[in-house]
């Protein structure tokens, strides 16, 4: 078997940052094989590399053979080269065929398309490899699980025989994700080469033939996927051994804390985001809610936190011990020991340009404590931001002077849980995603915080995309869908579920679409 | 708690390239630039009327050039810093004179600093609830307001309060006009300056604590750098916006002390003549950091009077070009930096 990419010696420098050091790299033609790292390990510079995005500053690349220097993605979508990308880049208002063609139409301005050739192409390839795809659908009306098929006959259209996918399942349910690595292995069979950057193990295991794991711009290690295990790869990833599920000793729930009661949510344009949804919490128990992005999780946090006061219908109601918390403001509910880790933190949990220790502050500078006259207690401040620094082992070089942006996403998001977990009198944890785009290090000094956070009787709330991240912290998980809560797992059946995850996770799937 | 967030280094570099530039224009009049330059310094720095006249013009600089830096701080860009200024300086004027002449100065000059205030932060608070309430944005608001607070103070000046057949107000009571440097300390002899330039520096040193030390500047930083991240983390970002335009106002306002009590004693058409635009220029300049709006405004002061003290040999106009070009590229280099 021949190598489709052979990298020789890869270096590549941003700055004088080494993005990827010495890096050589066989990807045998007609296998899957995955790039497995931590965030900012260097496996999406390294895919960029590889699709002409950047240029290496050493070493050669090789594709089928030949040593190639690509100046643009187009050199390389020449070469055969194909990536779908994490974000899909359709055009929502045209049709599956019209996306396809888009950019190769090679055609005088007012002549007529080949829309009809390119439809039966498109079709073909779809049959080909077994994918279903109706190519005079508009993109609008796709599900994400299709938008990526087009994505990827928009690649195989241009007759790519190397395909790279970044971070190809982030977004998909558990089904949606069976179904692409059927694709995968099909267009494995027909002889293509496919690469995929990840790091979620379990799905490396499952699809790929060969793994390749990077740490620090480095690649470690490169294995077939059959004679290792998620273990092995977690080590070779962080460079010492992680506990890759956090020990979650049996909750004792108390009385409830926050209860949800036919809470309906209408936007100002008339749709329903909520619709009749219920829940309620328990001190001591984490409450999570598994489905799939739009499905009302970003409403639910705006209500819960006071954020939509002024637009949109609101009826039913949010009670906090028995009150009401409908229509209060950010500063009141907090105030009340509600505690919010946004999902997006760089944009709403923290001002990057402030200091770690400013940022420590950032939504409790409310708090007397820290109050001197009309300015702070620099003294009461300092003494917090340290020991929250050595509590949740924030990593970073000066407390005072560093503005928070220059901390890796690990540490910017302990500082976060570390505020959010200390508000003193908490009663209730809202957690939106809280570990997406941290290292896996700073994963279970985070999940291991929440446990705490529960056991000292908050009740938690824990929205999150990751299946096995709900499973292993939640006490019972509600399923939302179109608004409501569909299906709730309680917590008999989730210990139970922990013991065959592969199967639970697909229940979970069927309930949230 | 951050001092540091200024770079010293683009300003300079400025002023260093807008000098050099100035030096190829001048040899293009024909004069020799270093002949001008040695007769403007030996006109403001080397001579005590001079210097004090630099001085003068410094401290209404300092004001107005806090007035922009204020509110940039929560990105609002306030242009109406001249015709705060206007407003301030007419309503100085005309609470000078309707004070009665026995009023003690202790009480009569707070009375007409607060008049001064006043007019600027009602003006400069306006757009701040035109924005918050109306999202109108500050710029066109402020230009806008410019435009009436003109017409307004010229047909107050023309047909209510300007002396008959003259074009300024009474000159105010005895008890409204604050002492010059000279008057005081017999520095600066027959100079302009008054001890409003006292005032200009503790108004610095408040706006340097108030961003930096007070809670209410921590809050308003965060709403200028994240506001979405200042809603979740509950902290009102209308009111800031509001008292900020209005604090920004009232500097602009209170500027009227150095030009109405401490020198001229009465509101004339063209008293302000553009500081408040000139302001903007200041406040840039200082990377709207409130201490380094101190050289900042000297450095415009200094260009301001030098301009007119060799203005016998070259035009005035090419200081102009030189202020242009500085802020030119201070905005340049700033942009390049991203």
């Amino acid at each position: 078997m021949e190598p489709a990419v052979r990298l020789t010696g890869i270096t590549k420098k941003f700055g004088s940052a080494e993005a990827n050091r010495n890096v050589s790299l066989s990807i045998m033609q007609g296998t899957i094989h995955a790039i497995v790292g931590e965030n900012g390990a260097g496996k999406s510079t390294l895919a960029k590399l590889i699709y002409g995005m950047y240029r290496p500053d050493g070493g050669t690349i090789e594709i089928n053979g030949k040593a190639v220097a690509f100046a643009s993605p187009g050199d390389a979508i020449a070469a055969g080269i194909g990536m779908v990308h994490q974000h899909f880049m359709l055009v929502p208002t045209l049709t599956v065929t019209e996306n396809v063609i888009l950019g190769l139409e090679k055609k005088r301005l007012f002549s007529q398309l080949a829309l009809k050739k390119s439809g039966d192409i498109i079709q073909q390839l779809s049959r080909k490899y077994d994918f279903a795809v109706d190519p005079d659908a508009l993109v609008s009306a796709l599900s994400v699980g299709e938008e990526q098929r087009v994505e990827i006959i928009k690649v195989l259209y241009r007759n790519a025989g190397i395909l790279i996918l970044d971070e190809p399942t982030a977004v998909l349910t558990p089904q949606e994700t069976d179904t692409l690595f059927t694709v995968l292995r099909s267009l494995c069979r027909a002889g293509k080469t496919i690469l995929i950057i990840t790091h979620k193990l379990d799905e490396v295991l499952a699809v790929a033939d060969t793994v390749s794991v990077m740490r620090q711009g480095e690649v470690t290690g490169t294995l077939p996927c059959r004679k290792t295990t998620k273990e092995e790869l977690a080590v070779m990833m962080v460079g010492r051994s992680v506990l890759l599920r956090v020990e979650n000793p049996a909750p004792s729930p108390g009385k409830t804390m926050l209860s949800v009661e036919n809470l309906d949510y209408r936007t100002d344009d008339g749709r329903y985001k909520l619709q009749k949804l219920n829940f309620s919490i328990r001190a001591g128990e984490i409450f999570g809610i598994a489905g799939v992005e739009g499905n009302g999780q970003s409403e639910l946090l705006s209500l819960l936190w006071g954020l939509n006061r002024k637009s949109g219908a609101i009826s039913g109601k949010i009670l906090l011990e028995g009150t009401d918390i409908t229509g209060k403001t950010p500063a009141a509910i907090s105030a009340l020991g509600v505690s919010l880790v946004p999902e997006d933190r760089l944009k709403h949990a923290v001002i990057t340009a402030y200091s770690v220790t400013e940022n420590m502050l950032f939504g409790r500078h409310r708090e007397t404590l820290f109050h001197n006259r009309s300015g702070f207690n620099r003294k009461t401040v300092n003494d917090f931001a340290r020991k929250l620094r050595e509590t949740y082992d924030v990593r970073c070089r000066d407390l005072d002077n560093q503005p928070l942006a220059y901390l890796s996403g690990g540490n910017q998001q302990k500082v976060v849980v570390a505020r959010e977990l200390e508000r003193p009198g908490l009663k209730l944890l809202i957690l939106a995603q809280p570990t997406r785009g941290v290292d896996i290090g700073a994963i279970e000094m985070i999940h291991r915080s929440i446990i705490g956070a529960r056991d000292k009787g908050a009740a938690i709330l824990l929205i999150s995309s990751e299946l096995d991240e709900l499973i292993a912290l939640s006490t019972r998980i509600g399923c939302i869908y179109k608004g409501s809560i569909r299906r709730i797992f309680t917590e008999t059946e989730l210990s139970e579920g922990r013991e065959k995850e592969h199967s639970f996770e697909q229940e979970i799937g069927l309930n949230i679409t | 708690m951050t001092f540091r967030s200024f770079r010293f280094f683009i300003p300079v570099l400025a002023v260093t390239a807008a000098g050099l530039c100035s030096v190829v224009i001048i040899s293009l009049t024909g004069r020799d630039p270093f002949m001008i330059y040695e007769k403007l310094f030996r006109a403001t720095l080397l001579s005590g009327y001079g210097s004090g006249q630099v001085l003068f013009k410094t401290t209404t600089l300092i004001f107005t050039g806090l007035a922009v830096a204020l509110p940039f701080r929560a990105k609002l860009f306030n242009i109406g810093g001249e015709g705060q200024l206007q407003l301030g300086a007419l309503a100085a004027a005309i609470t000078g004179t309707l004070l009665p002449v026995s009023f003690p100065a202790e009480a009569a000059v707070p009375i007409t600093a607060i008049a001064a205030m006043a007019a600027g932060g009602i003006w400069g608070g306006a757009s701040g609830i035109l924005k918050v309430k109306f999202g109108v944005n500050e710029v066109i608001s402020t230009i806008m307001l410019n435009f009436i607070a003109q017409a307004a103070t010229g047909y107050l000046l023309t047909c209510r309060f300007a002396v008959p057949s003259t074009e300024h107000t009474p000159e105010i009571g005895n008890s409204s006009m604050l002492p010059g440097l000279d008057d005081l300390f017999g520095i600066f002899s027959g100079s302009p300056v008054n001890i409003t330039i006292l005032l200009a520096l503790a108004s610095v040193l408040f706006a340097a604590f108030y961003l930096f030390r007070s809670r209410a500047g921590y809050e308003l930083r965060a709403v200028g750098l994240q506001p979405e991240a200042a809603d979740y983390a509950g902290i009102r970002s209308g009111r800031h916006i509001i008292a900020i335009m209005s604090i920004g106002g009232a500097l602009a306002g209170v500027a009227a002390l150095n030009l109405v009590s401490g020198y001229k004693h009465y509101y004339e058409s063209g008293l302000t003549g553009g500081f408040g635009f000139s302001g903007i220029a200041v406040a840039l300049l200082a990377g709207a950091h409130p201490l380094w709006i101190v050289p900042s405004a000297l450095f415009f002061g200094l260009l301001e009077y030098g301009g007119l003290a060799v203005g016998a040999y070259v035009p005035k106009d090419i200081f102009m070009i030189i202020q242009a070009l500085t802020i030119l590229i201070v905005i340049v280099l700033n942009a390049r930096k991203r």
